[in-house]
């Protein structure tokens, strides 16, 4: 389904990758030169390279419940759920969707990367792995996403509170510094912000290789995952009414 | 085959559903009829394990709501007021997810969505993008999307509102038949009189959340002592039918216009 959608309308894919390119250019380059920011010994730019990956993958994942949305305005959600068909078999379905999308966004950034020269430990792991990790994270926060659309119920709504999660979850991650840096107040955030651990298990894989604590942020990703499947499918009726 | 007894559904202070009770029997043709806000929607929606009761119980084939509704769901095939089929799609692939959904093997699928198209008459067109279908030939594709997993009861909601007379007509015959050929037992709601009269066996006349009246259209007239159903429903509820509708009306008829562009 959602990659048909993306065959009819491919210009999709390319203004999706406008934004990355200019973080990456702007903050990347500029910030690499100043060495502002204690990185440990990569370049800034390679830093911050899974960083923008996860938050390209984050922009688009928790706005997909806008397709509910949608769907429910059309009156095709009221349809689906008087079918004789387990709620969860919707989640799933749309949680696939996402990571459809969040491994073509995955591409356009490794790509993005090679042209930029970026040192990053290429190897068919390290991609397999990204590739992994992004569909982890696009799974994420399109349940989030459907848990917040099925709550909202309207475009405005949902809207407003997607806008107002969505820089938070950016600023207080390890996205774009360590957290390390940040003030005590915010590490508290970041700390148990999903998006650290997608970009700490991104920054492993890609840039560092020093795999510490992957697992454990892998395990506990995975168990966000199923909770919030479960908190999704459970309020997924709530769309009929 | 669906018995609704005392059922009442509130929406903070408005009073949708102010205890209605009816039965419609296996194989019946049954129509719920009544002005905008009457609450026909809420009623189906209700029966259509989509909303719950506020108080109240609905027995669907010996199951009851909303406890079983996942097993109702089973036999129930519903069909909403606004068209909803995917335009970008051709009525084919429209059919095509449904049966997957549902859960049908590519065999069955077949076999289904053949028996289907053909029972709507809308052979010539499966291929076609659901965009380039007349409201009628929409309205049959929905029905067929509903009919996939052979559920005994089909609920539709104003399945003819904003059609032309000949569509109005096709859907009539399409609901007809499978009343006589399939014995399928079919609730539907309406507001146009003549649709009630033409089509149902029996209809309950619903006004402001309450049933004023249930029975086969010559019954009811005679009830009345009026010639017309229209009349009828004068009598009864002191007001006329299509009074302040008119705007809503339009509303959704510019909604399935718009859809179908
Ligand atoms: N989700 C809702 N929230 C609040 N009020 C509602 C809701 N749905 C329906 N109502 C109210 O309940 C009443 C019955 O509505 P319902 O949609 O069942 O009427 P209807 O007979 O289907 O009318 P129509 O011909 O306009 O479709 C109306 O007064 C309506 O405003
Ligand atoms: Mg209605």
């Amino acid at each position: 389904m959602e990659a048909r959608r993306l065959r009819h309308d491919p210009t999709e894919l390319f203004t999706r990758a406008v934004q990355p390119v200019l973080w990456l250019l702007v903050f990347g380059e500029t910030f690499t030169k100043i060495k502002a920011i204690p990185t440990g010994g990569v370049s800034y730019i390679a830093f911050m390279t899974p960083g923008i990956l996860s938050q390209s993958v984050l922009f688009i994942s928790i706005f997909y419940g806008l397709a509910l949305i949608w769907d429910r305005d059309q009156g095709i959600i009221q349809k689906f759920l008087a079918l004789p068909v387990p709620r969860s078999a919707f989640v799933v379905g749309r949680t696939m969707g996402a990571a459809v999308r969040g491994i073509s966004q995955a591409v356009i950034i490794m790509l993005l990367a090679v042209i930029l020269r970026v040192e990053i430990r290429w190897s068919i792991l390290s991609i397999l792995g990204t590739i992994g990790v992004v569909i982890l994270e696009a799974a994420f926060f399109s349940c989030f996403s459907m848990i917040l659309a099925s709550l909202m119920k309207t475009r405005e709504r949902f809207m407003g509170i997607g806008q107002v999660l969505t820089m938070p979850l950016f600023f207080a991650s390890s996205a774009i510094y360590p957290i390390s840096i940040m003030p005590k107040w915010l590490q508290v955030i970041a700390v148990i912000n999903p998006l650290s651990y997608v970009v700490e298990i991104l920054r492993c894989i890609l840039v560092t290789g020093v795999y510490m604590n992957m697992l454990l942020h892998v395990g506990l990703l995975i168990g966000m995952i199923l909770i919030a499947v479960v908190i999704a499918t459970l309020l997924y009726p709530r769309l009929a009414s | 085959m669906i018995k609704v007894e005392q059922l009442y559904k509130y929406f903070k202070q408005v009073k949708a559903l102010d205890g209605i009770s009816f039965e419609v029997k296996k194989g019946e043709l049954f129509g719920l009829l009544g002005p905008n806000g009457a609450g026909k929607t809420t009623t189906v929606r209700i029966i259509s394990t989509l909303i719950p009761p506020t108080k109240g119980q609905v027995e669907i084939n010996g199951y009851f709501l909303p406890k079983d509704a996942a097993i109702i769901r089973n036999f129930i095939g519903y069909v909403p007021q606004a068209l909803s089929s995917d335009g970008t799609l051709t009525g084919y692939e429209n059919l095509l997810i449904f049966a997957k959904l549902v859960g049908l093997n590519r065999s069955e699928r077949e076999k289904q969505i053949n028996e289907l198209v053909e029972l709507m008459g809308i052979g010539d067109f499966v291929d076609r993008l659901v965009r380039e279908y007349s409201g009628g030939m929409v309205r049959k594709l929905e029905i067929a999307q509903a009919l996939l997993h052979n559920p005994k009861v089909l609920l539709l909601d104003e399945p003819t509102v904003g059609l032309d007379p000949a569509s109005r007509r096709s859907v009539w015959d399409v609901l007809k038949t499978l009343q006589e050929k399939y014995d399928s037992t079919i609730l539907l709601t309406t507001h146009y009189m003549e649709e009630a009269e033409a089509l149902c066996d029996r209809i309950a006349i619903m006004d402001h959340g309450k049933i004023v009246i249930i029975g086969t259209p010559k019954e009811i007239m005679e009830q009345a002592g009026v010639e017309t159903l229209e009349d009828a429903f004068i009598v009864l509820t002191g007001h006329e039918a299509e009074e302040g509708g008119n705007f809503n009306e339009l509303k959704r008829v510019r909604k399935t216009a718009r859809r179908l562009q």
